[in-house]
């Protein structure tokens, strides 16, 4: 494990589900429009009228065991020892898209028109400049954060284990989300 | 060395976090002060304005390289409680996916087939100026100048804008036919002066003070009411406020903040307001003495004179006037809602102070949509809620008495008196010298039928009004308006119908300021980015060359560019108040704002009702108003009453069109802007919310594409299976373009070619959520 993971903090009691992560980051990371390096799902439960709804934004988790770093034929992914964060490099990459197939996430975006899989970096070159990724200073709810995994883990309402997401065993996701008490496995 | 964010960062972060409500000293430090504004590699970063027509103002930093926005980033000033950043939804953040769409208009062009066809030839600029010219110089001879209709439009929302240059060109001509109300709120803005005497409401900083929100209708998660909106009601929220919102489909807002939603059936708001004041009458919740104070007609004691007995509220309410008592169980039924909701919700009004009821501009949007704004602020005054921190009543908030001095492109005096209803504008175009004061005509009659359009930055002209068949039918016979002229971005169903479309600039070519709709006092300073590519300009500037051709160009310009207009309207905002910035300050950092304030409507009135009496008749809230009253009108009523809407839940038509239709506003377009945008329909695509026992019943499946109909038309598109919408209640969000295919069929799913033309009785608005529909698998 590196040394200070950093990990994400979503906070689903606030997100409206407006999807401005997701525009800021496409408009930071190349521009395209098939691709979701940063993508909100919604998820619905309950029965009428008594029916909930929330949402999450997921990019990268940036986990502890990433299952594409291992699994990469073409030593695309790295995780940085330094900060965690897992990080792909498109020049390395061939295209076979073994990694979103592997990603429990769907983080990895396979891109047909290049060929190639890009994937959130954690916007790493603002981060190596000591600034907050897209998606974190785009949020208008502040519902995004970033800091390290443990000082996250320790927030009040942080869990990893999320109703409709898969389970965290699976590769330890750098993520931690403050949702609906419907939501919330503890 | 470990690399990544330093550890002083995150412990910034992570007390932010920890003590909601404090500044965020962490924002503060890591992002550069406006003023030294600057990139890096070369690139050069410029504060603009997103300029669409939804109720927020949001700061963006276009980053230009060689003449070229390579990306978007939005506010990066101080971040704090006291002054939340403007940040910019997902529309603002995409606005590069307009600004170089491919399909954006580059010449202009004259129509070669018949009108609506979608023929175009280019022309040069000269060729197409002449040709407006001409036209408009021959309706102006044949038929005067109230054949000349400048169309209602939202496209741009800046201070020199397309709209007033027209209005400013036209009255140097001899005027033209102007128009009252808008499509967002027309029976709220027409009906709150009878009652309140001016429209007016709180600031949402007020909110975190309300122990309760009622959000009936009102949905800032999706329309953006303001930029801030949402950011306060979770402020409000964590102070512990309960939220309940009232709408038939669990939107975003209700999602995200509610403690409790009700789906109520569309149309109803009205009798769910009264059977909530029967609960406070009859268990004696409501605050008397407030309504003996502040108000007339709430009871029989306290009327205006001249009125027979049993003629209040109370005695409507109470059923002592037309023998039905507006019980919970009498509303269970026509609402859907049960009784018991009902009962426990007007008891949480009446006990849980300061109580904010929020009602959005959809509940108004219907048949009768007058009396529900009016049972709200009767609802408000009954819990003495009314001009009280964390109390009051608003429909949505913003538009409050706060406001800049900065005004926008002076238009001059229009020497044209008559008005219409705006919503009533192909009537005028059918039947205008025969429109009566019935029609809602104001200073009739008129004295010719629409004649010429300019339908500039809008889609008015066919997508976004009601009944879009019957709207092109009439379109279609050049008999009856003879030119039409148009400027857009894209060639849109409405720019389809022009005779001359012109290609017009982007808020990013040029400059100008955006105001809020909200309390706050701020303006946005959007500095021209880049040049306009091709041939586009700004409406400006043609219309300028129009009034050279027509003998009135210097009295036009008075020498100015649109930027000279603009540095004027600044100079004379500085006039009024010396702290008001510069041109040049307002550029370099991105516009002006006052510290947000907690702005309390009606406050004064309640606090000193003696010198500050409400300004209606009475000087009181009219609960009871005599003006509407002596209109003698069945539809008019002097207190608010419920009325089963026309293609209402009640209305016989359902066995035919078992559904009710609504049209809700959603994230991803402004209206119809932004419908264009890839990025945006791959966040949002366009789709119907439909119950899974109405989906059921007709063998839909999620995703499957169904066919919607009515009477007035059909479309086509893609359902979304959800229990997150009440059962008889399917939604269309409004705003898609009008796409026919060979019978007339939309396959994009645009909801106004299922909307009706039949105008609401006072207001003569739009009751375009109106509509009984069937629907089928496609």
């Amino acid at each position: 494990m590196a040394r200070e993971q950093i990990a994400f903090f979503i906070d689903a009691t606030r997100c409206i589900n407006c999807k401005t992560c997701e525009v800021a980051c496409k408009d930071f990371n190349g521009a395209v429009t098939g691709r979701r390096m940063r993508k909100v799902r919604t998820f619905e439960g309950g029965e009428f009228p008594n029916v909930f709804a929330y949402s999450i934004s997921m990019s990268c988790n940036h986990c502890e065991f990433p299952l594409c770093v291992t699994h990469c034929p073409a030593g695309a992914y790295a995780k940085r020892e330094s900060d965690g964060i897992v990080v792909h490099d498109p020049e390395r990459c061939i295209g076979c898209r073994y990694c979103t197939w592997v990603c429990p996430y769907g983080a990895p975006q396979y891109d047909a028109a290049e060929g190639r899989v890009r994937k959130c970096n954690l916007c790493v070159e603002k981060i190596d400049k000591e600034i907050d990724p897209a998606c974190v200073t785009s949020c208008p709810m502040r519902a995004i954060e970033i800091g390290t995994l443990a000082e996250i883990d320790a927030r009040p309402g942080a869990t990893v284990n999320v109703r409709d997401l898969p389970s965290a065993e699976i590769t330890k996701p750098s993520c931690r989300y403050r949702v609906r008490k419907e939501a919330n496995h503890g | 060395m470990p690399i990544g964010l330093p550890r002083k960062l995150f412990l910034k972060l992570s007390q932010a976090a920890s003590s909601p409500g404090e500044p965020n000293e962490a924002l503060d430090q890591a992002a550069p002060q406006p003023e030294s504004h600057s990139d890096e590699n070369g690139t050069r970063a410029v504060w603009v304005v997103c300029n669409n027509n939804c109720g927020g103002r949001c700061r963006l930093t276009a980053h230009v390289k060689n003449g070229v926005v390579v990306r978007i980033s939005t506010d990066d000033s101080p971040d704090n409680v006291e002054r939340p950043q403007l940040r910019a939804c997902l529309k603002g953040r995409a606005m590069r996916n307009r600004l170089y769409h491919p399909d954006r208009l580059k010449y202009p062009m004259k129509r070669v087939g018949a009108r609506g066809e979608g023929k175009f030839q280019r022309v040069s600029w000269d060729e197409a100026i002449d040709l407006i010219a001409t036209n408009l110089r021959r309706a102006l001879d044949t038929h005067g100048p109230e054949s000349v209709y400048i169309q209602y439009g939202t496209g741009d929302c800046g201070a020199v804008r397309g709209r007033e240059s027209a209005q400013r060109l036209m009255n140097l001509l001899g005027g033209y036919l102007g128009y009252y109300n808008n499509y967002s709120a027309a029976c709220l803005e027409y009906t709150a002066p009878f009652i309140t005497g001016v429209r007016d409401t709180n600031t949402y900083q007020t909110l975190v003070h309300s122990k309760l929100i009622i959000l009936n209708g009102f949905n800032p998660a999706e329309t953006v009411f303001e930029t801030n909106s949402n950011y306060y009601l979770a402020r409000a929220k964590e102070a512990g406020a309960k939220v309940v919102v009232i709408d038939p489909r669990l939107s975003e807002t209700a999602a995200t903040f509610a403690d409790q939603w009700i789906p109520l059936r569309p149309t109803t708001d009205t009798a769910l307001l009264l059977a909530m004041a029967h609960v406070m009458i009859s268990e004696g919740l409501h605050d008397q003495a407030f309504l003996d104070k502040y108000c007339v007609g709430f009871d029989e004691e306290h009327m205006p004179d001249g009125v027979p007995y049993g003629n209040s509220f109370k005695s409507y309410v109470l059923g002592s006037s037309d023998g039905i008592p507006k019980t919970p169980e009498w509303a269970s039924p026509i609402t859907g809602v049960e009784a018991d909701t009902i009962r426990r919700l007007a008891r949480d009004y009446a006990s849980m102070k300061p109580a904010q009821l929020l009602q959005g501009l959809g509940p108004q949007r219907h048949a009768y949509g007058e009396q529900s704004v009016r049972a709200g602020i009767v609802l408000a005054c009954m819990t003495g809620n009314l001009g009280r921190l964390g109390g009051g009543w608003g429909g949505g908030e913003g538009g409050t008495g706060l406001s800049l001095p900065v005004g926008s492109l002076p238009t001059g005096t229009n020497p044209v008196k008559a008005k219409i209803p705006v919503f009533l504008w192909t009537d005028a175009v059918v039947r205008g010298t025969e429109m009566t004061a019935e029609d809602g005509v104001k200073d009739g009659p008129l004295k010719s039928n629409i004649k010429f359009i300019f339908n500039l930055a809008s889609n008015t002209l066919v997508n976004q009004h009601a009944d879009i068949n019957r709207t092109v039918q009439i379109l279609e016979d050049e008999r009856l308006v003879e030119f039409i002229v148009g400027s857009d971005h894209f060639l849109t169903p409405s720019a389809k119908f022009a005779d001359i479309v012109l290609p017009s600039d982007h808020s990013l070519e040029r400059s100008d300021v955006g105001f809020p709709w909200s309390g706050e006092k701020y303006i946005v300073f959007g500095n021209k980015a880049v040049e306009p590519a091709f041939e586009r300009k700004h409406d400006y500037w043609w219309l300028s060359e129009v009034a050279e051709r027509l003998g009135v160009g210097e009295q036009f310009t008075e020498g100015k560019t649109e930027e000279g207009w603009l540095r004027q309207i600044i100079a004379e905002a500085r006039a009024a108040d010396p702290n008001f910035p510069t041109f040049e300050e307002l550029s370099i950092k991105g516009g002006y704002r006052e510290t947000p304030q907690e702005y309390v409507a009606f406050e004064k009135e309640i606090r000193d009702p003696e010198k500050h009496p409400f300004r209606t008749p009475s000087g009181k809230v009219e609960i009871f108003c005599k003006t509407l009253h002596d209109m003698n009108n069945p539809a008019v009523t002097g207190i608010p009453k419920y009325m089963p809407a026309w293609e209402g839940p009640q209305d016989a038509l359902r066995s035919k069109y078992p559904l009710q239709c609504i049209g809700p506003h959603i994230k991803r377009r402004t209206h119809s802007t932004y419908d264009e945008n890839a990025w945006m329909e791959q966040a949002e695509p366009q789709s119907m919310w439909i119950s899974p026992e109405d989906a059921r019943a007709r063998k839909i499946a999620d995703g499957d594409r169904v066919k919607v109909w009515n009477d007035r038309g059909a479309l086509v598109i893609r359902a979304r299976v959800t229990k997150r919408i009440r059962p008889g209640v399917i939604s269309i969000p409004q705003g898609a373009w009008y796409t026919p295919d060979k019978n007339g069929v939309c396959q994009r799913g645009c909801i106004n070619v299922l909307t009706s033309q039949k105008p609401t009785p006072l207001a003569h608005g739009n009751a375009q959520h109106t509509i009984l529909v069937e629907v089928r698998k496609a």
